[in-house]
């Protein structure tokens, strides 16, 4: 075999392998859409607490969030008392929370305003449950961008019972209840 | 047209009085002038992924002017180290170009499935880079080969038979990982990636074991993952095999003295072959004859067995665990529910929908495992006839293949340039 013969073969197959990485790259990129992000679908979602559980990130990337707009503002709060709290006050021995990251302010009689303190919030979904079941289900779980490190497989997509987790377009993130909401960033 | 307006003005009604409905309490009017506060919605940070195909694209230039120029192992080695810094610890291991794989086939099945640039370069640019310099990119940039080289203290030798059996793994877990994505049942490399664990400081228990095994028997085997397991090894072999300019052992001219054979961990070293044919050349050339032959046979077995592992296959994909479970839960074959069968159950869905869902599924899993078996069949055909054929060699040269350019062998070679 002359050696001239053998190398222009190569430079062929090397030609033939580099058009088709590229042809492969340029058909996966027919349709290049914007950067894509997890997020949690707030109606599909159970609370079944394994977004505290099963993130890579640990606390998690999940928190509650709190759609004021939509809130009733109740002073009997079914996402922040427990069901068998002996009295309607920020004593730890009622609060539903495990981390105590939601706190009650008072607003005026007979209203009570509930923030949740990001960096104590687990993501664990017990708040919302309770507020779906008693209140007006204004506190729900959305990932936060700014902790979600983005894997190319959510792990607790993977692990969501409910198919709740889906991919949104980066430049809309989030998936509010309300779109009334303020928002800042 | 009156009609149709309407109609419009029902629905709007329809939609606000179930909007209403929704709440149990009314949305308080305050007296006091109170304004709810904002919520805060962060974007996702971008800044990191400019830089990432940057530093990417910098260090597979730098790993092939190394391997390829200076020839020094310790340089290698610390970019190696770098690469394992700021590819695994500081970006998390995520994305990375093992992964990348999945991505493109995803985006290859589905024009939906968006595939960002990142992914795209990270998949692309170690490839092109084999094909004109060999696997540089194993040898110093991937994050998970770095940690599996940073802990190789005290390599030994595989049997080179043993490391040739092996090697199929690699292809059977790229098939599967293909059909994977193409059904839509997750993405199984990042699924079970050993490393990446370590890299972001916590992972699941069974994750941590699979990959502390796998640092443990890279002390004595040499990147266990690399050449045993990793599917993006396969497409870099295929690219390297190809190399223009691959790494070599000397730098000048090979002058026998064997002083490499044992240098290197990976058997990616090819002796020359001896001065005597080992046997008739008749005798190889039927050898070789049956074994062309053979391998329509082998390619229609793998079809077989992929056909009969149809329905294990199929349980890849959590929709028909789900069906499965569900049914097997109204038979009466489980005692109690579990959290998705619950989750199914309030969603509505009615169990015939899932069922039919997953029946599409497992057809298509039976479609599948065919080709994968037919993949399967026709690597092992074409590994066995690379076997059986003897390449003229004089001097001790890497395989251009399986050689991950780590460099180890240059300081072996007495010949200086």
């Amino acid at each position: 075999m002359k050696p001239k013969g053998k190398r222009d073969r190569r430079d062929f197959v090397r030609g033939a392998a580099a058009v088709l990485i590229g042809g492969a790259v340029l058909s996966a990129t027919r349709s290049r859409s914007p950067r894509w992000v997890w997020q949690i679908d707030p109606e599909k979602c159970t609370q079944c607490g394994r977004c505290a559980t099963h993130c890579v990130l640990a606390p998690s990337a999940v928190k509650c969030f709190h759609s004021y707009s939509i809130c009733g503002y109740c002073d009997l709060c079914g996402g922040y008392l427990r069901p068998d709290a002996k009295s309607r006050n920020t004593g730890a021995e009622n609060q539903l929370c495990p981390t105590a990251a939601i706190k009650r302010t008072y607003i005026e009689d007979p209203y009570f305003q509930y923030t949740i303190d990001e960096d104590l919030c687990i993501g664990c979904g017990i708040c919302v449950e309770g507020c779906d079941v008693f209140g007006n289900g204004s506190m729900y779980l959305q990932v936060k961008h700014n902790l979600c490190v983005n894997c190319n497989e959510c792990a607790i997509a993977r692990a969501c019972p409910s198919d709740a987790f889906e991919r949104v377009p980066a430049s809309e993130p989030y998936l509010l209840k309300s779109d009334r909401e303020r928002r800042v960033s | 047209m009156k009609r149709y307006v309407l109609h419009v003005f029902a629905y709007v009604f329809l939609f606000c009085g179930a909007t209403f409905a929704e709440f149990r309490f009314p949305m308080p009017e305050f007296a006091t002038g109170y304004e709810h506060p904002a919520v805060h919605t962060p974007g996702p940070s971008n800044v990191m992924v400019g830089w990432d195909i940057v530093v990417l694209l910098a260090t597979l230039s730098l790993a092939a002017f190394l391997v390829l120029k200076r020839r020094k192992r310790r340089e290698i080695f610390l970019l190696t180290l770098f690469s394992l810094v700021y590819f695994g610890f500081w970006r998390n291991g995520c994305v990375c170009s093992v992964g990348s794989v999945q991505n493109i086939m995803a985006g290859l099945c589905d024009p939906g499935h968006g595939v960002p640039l990142t992914v795209l370069v990270f998949f692309a640019a170690p490839l092109i880079f084999a094909l004109f310099f060999g696997r540089v990119f194993c040898a110093a940039v991937c994050p998970l080969g770095a940690i599996q080289e940073a802990v190789a203290i005290k390599p030994g030798n595989v049997p080179l038979a043993v490391e040739k059996v092996l090697s199929i793994f690699p292809y059977i877990y790229l098939g599967l990982a293909m059909l994977s994505v193409a059904m839509g049942a997750g993405f199984i490399i990042c699924q079970y990636d050993p490393f990446v664990g370590f890299f972001r400081m916590g992972a699941s228990f069974s994750m941590l074991i699979f990959g502390g095994l796998m640092l443990v028997l890279g002390i004595f085997v040499a990147r266990p993952y690399c050449r045993f397991l990793c599917p993006y090894g396969v497409l870099l072999n295929w690219c390297s095999k190809l190399s223009r300019h691959h790494a070599t052992i000397t730098p000048t001219d090979c002058i026998q003295c064997e002083l490499c054979t044992d240098s290197c961990p990976y058997n990616a070293i090819n002796e020359p072959t001896p001065e005597k044919a080992p046997e008739d050349r008749g005798k190889g050339a039927w050898r070789l004859g049956i074994l062309i032959l053979l391998v329509p046979f082998i390619v229609l077995l793998g079809v077989g067995v992929g056909s009969l592992l149809k329905e294990p296959l199929s349980r890849m994909h959590p929709t028909v665990r789900l069906a499965e479970r569900i049914a097997g839960e109204e038979l009466g074959r489980y005692a109690e529910t579990n959290i998705e069968s619950e989750a199914f159950r309030a969603s509505d869905t009615p169990d015939e929908a899932l069922y039919a869902e997953a029946i599409e599924l497992k057809a298509g899993f039976g479609r599948g495992g065919k080709w994968l078996g037919a993949f399967i069949g026709l690597v092992m055909g074409c590994k066995l006839i690379a076997v059986s054929i003897l390449r003229k060699r004089t001097d001790y040269e890497p395989d251009h293949g399986t050689c991950y350019s780590c460099g180890r062998c240059f300081k072996y070679c007495p010949v200086k340039e």
